[in-house]
């Protein structure tokens, strides 16, 4: 015991003495949260739009104001040319342009049919989608307002269970847990075991009575430590400056998260093992992990929307198990048996990383 | 019970054979030193005795234990200060030491005796990190790191390799006190000039032992006079005795030129002094770095023979 504390003391010194390095581990999660909760927002407010009205009715006018009062559109442009569009779309500033057709109120009460045109600037294609469904959905909601019922055979009712507001936030703080726990207790970790290697105090580590497991446990505690605080960082301003609620289970969470760093700890022993040097370990966690952790996770893209070979590929990857179970928990409120699943997907690979690495560990040099 | 004993140890790397069936005994309470260059396989040789390596064959025991089963015994009782630097930089000199004491599951304090004598002179810095220190007071502080578990034996791997002449010095004389504390100790160097404060040597070449035996016996190893020319221009003194079919072990040696000459030495003395102004010819006293010239050379070119 005495062994360990004496070595694990040294890692703290080793990071406090880093202060550079501490700075920025303790200032990521603050950073990340503030740059994916207010910077890169999907969600859409104020696209500018301009209106091509031919009718210039009273219904065509309703419509209008439905849709810029709803705070997701702002009226930049009311044009009469149709070549304008054109001009406009190129210009920037409009993202979509709504054709109101002759006589839409005499058409829509005579004939029952009424055209309604919506042009996107589909040069970002998820936005334009986006804009399509956002205009459906409040021109549904009018013509369900106008009591016509009787001329809509089939009514949608759409609604967004578990976030009704369609924040990002939502889906970042899952994803930006996975990504953080990752790059701080498998990146740093691996580099820390890696950096004795090749500084050649392993070699005065190793001729010391240590055992394996003592050297190995005083390297990832401080890490653990990091990690957790970097949670408790993403989880609080989660809920107090983003206002993601947790609906299940806070013990449960915890308790996944904590399974979660673990599993990446052991996952930064094993890579430190096969890597000779800083550089290979750091190189092996980025390329290997950490960006397949951002795109193959589910996290960015669905997964259901790779093909069949990435989905394989996405399995093996423990965040992918770790964000599912966690919106689960987080967003859901779902309980224990419900991701028992997962849990053991991660726990499972936690102990294949710790049985190979403590096999692999080498109590010698070569 | 030796110190260490070896048989037939053999140690290779993908293409170099870096240990080639290396046998020796080390008495308990001795300094032994391996002398030899860079390559000379004395850091593999350190390495297994440290448990640190596998031989590929052979084997050897450090007190009694196998290097390869009883790596644990050997760890808890050997001390072992690495060629390289393997200190912590961001640590200070007393945290290092600490670290070393609690790994090996004691205290400053209590084995303060042990390195009483070599961590006084660093102690004034105790604060300043290990990184900041001077190439002498880091193999100082090296040094009180390997002592601090109260070793039975001491395995000192090119111990003063880049430190000054002052501190070399007095490192040799922390060791033969620590010597005489009963302490076994196993160095390695470089240099031929330590040598003599060893109570014996091996000398190492490409993997072999080339002579093992006291300084003094080595040093007698050399049959017949030893000369040394000095003077200006080295190297045209040294074609020129080339020339010579009486002259034979012939190399630099500094500013001189030492050789041997067969038959009549006044006469080529004279040829040489008519050919060269200003210069003296001594005979001198073979020096460990003579024999190890001589015994390297000769094992080139039995080598040369052997591969036609």
């Amino acid at each position: 015991m005495k062994q360990f504390l004496g070595f694990f003391r040294k890692e703290l010194i080793h990071i406090i003495r880093d202060v550079r390095s501490l700075l920025i581990l303790l200032l990521i999660p603050f950073l990340m949260m503030l740059i994916f909760g207010y910077a890169i927002n999907m969600d859409l407010k104020n696209a500018g739009i301009a209106v091509m009205d031919l009718s210039g009715d009273d219904m065509t006018h309703e419509i209008t104001d439905k849709l810029l009062s709803s705070g997701y559109f702002e009226l930049q442009d009311v044009i009469t040319d149709p070549g304008r569009a054109e001009e406009l779309f190129k210009a920037g500033k409009v993202k979509e342009i709504l054709v109101f057709e002759q006589d839409f109120a005499r058409k829509f009460h005579s004939e029952g049919i009424a055209k309604v045109q919506i042009l996107t600037d589909a040069s970002d294609p998820n936005n334009a989608n986006m804009l399509v469904n956002y205009t459906n959905g409040i021109i549904a909601n009018y013509l369900l307002q106008q009591q016509v019922s009787q001329f809509l055979p089939l009514q949608v009712q759409s609604s967004f269970r578990y976030n009704e507001n369609l924040e990002s936030v939502y889906m970042f703080v899952p994803g930006l847990i996975a990504l953080l726990v990752m790059l701080i207790s498998t990146m740093m970790t691996s580099i820390s075991i890696t950096r004795e290697k090749e500084s050649g105090t392993m070699e005065a580590i190793l001729v010391s009575p240590l055992k394996p497991w003592q050297i190995v446990l005083g390297k990832v505690a401080p890490y653990a430590f990091i990690a957790l605080s970097n949670l408790a960082v993403i989880l609080l301003m989660g809920t107090f400056v983003f206002g993601v609620p947790y609906r299940g289970s806070i013990a449960l969470l915890l308790g996944l998260c904590v399974l979660f760093i673990l599993m990446a700890l052991s996952l930064g022993i094993l890579i430190s093992t096969i890597s000779s040097n800083q550089l290979m370990a750091m190189m092996i966690s980025m390329v290997g992990l950490l960006l397949p952790t951002i795109l193959l996770s589910g996290y960015i893209f669905p997964i259901d929307n790779m093909p069949v070979w990435l989905q394989t590929i996405s399995s093996a990857f423990p965040a992918r198990y770790f964000i599912t179970a966690l919106k689960a928990v987080m967003l859901k409120g779902l309980r224990f048996m419900y991701i028992w699943k997962e849990i053991l997907v991660i726990f499972g690979m936690m102990m294949f990383f710790l049985i190979v690495s403590i096999k692999k560990f080498k109590i010698r040099l070569d | 019970m030796f110190a260490v004993e070896a048989h037939n140890l053999v140690k290779r790397y993908k293409s170099v054979q870096a240990l080639n069936s290396l046998n020796f005994t080390i008495d308990k309470g001795e300094m032994y030193g391996f002398i030899g260059p860079d390559g000379a396989g004395k850091t593999s040789l350190f390495r297994i005795l440290t448990s640190l390596l596998i031989p590929d064959e052979g084997s050897a025991t450090v007190l009694g234990y196998d290097v390869v089963k009883d790596y644990r015994e050997i760890r808890k009782i050997s001390g072992y200060m690495p060629g390289r630097f393997s200190l912590y930089p961001d640590l200070s000199v007393e945290e290092n030491l600490q670290f070393f004491a609690s790994v090996f599951k004691t205290s400053i304090e209590e084995n303060y005796h042990m390195v009483k004598d070599i961590y006084s002179h660093i102690e004034p810095f105790k604060k300043r990190r290990a990184g900041k220190l001077s190439g002498g007071m880091k193999q100082k502080l090296a040094l009180s790191c390997a002592l601090i578990h109260k070793p039975e034996i001491l395995f000192l791997d090119e111990p003063t390799t880049g430190v000054d002449p002052v501190s070399r010095q007095e490192f040799w004389e922390m060791l033969a006190r620590l010597k005489k504390e009963g302490l076994s100790i196993v160095v390695s160097t470089p240099y031929m000039d330590e040598a003599s404060l060893c109570a014996r040597i091996a000398m190492m070449y490409k993997g072999d032992i080339l002579a093992e035996d006291s300084p003094e016996a080595i040093q007698q190893m050399i049959s017949g006079k030893l000369w040394s020319v000095s003077g200006a221009r080295t190297y045209d003194i040294l074609r020129y005795l080339r020339t010579f079919n009486t002259c034979f072990n012939i190399y630099p040696f500094g500013q001189n030129v030492h050789f041997q000459v067969s038959g009549d030495a006044e006469a080529v003395f004279q040829q040489i002094k008519n050919e060269f102004q200003n210069i003296q010819i001594v005979e001198i006293q073979a020096s460990v770095e003579d024999v190890f010239l001589h015994l390297s050379a000769r094992t080139e070119e039995e080598k040369e023979v052997l591969n036609g």
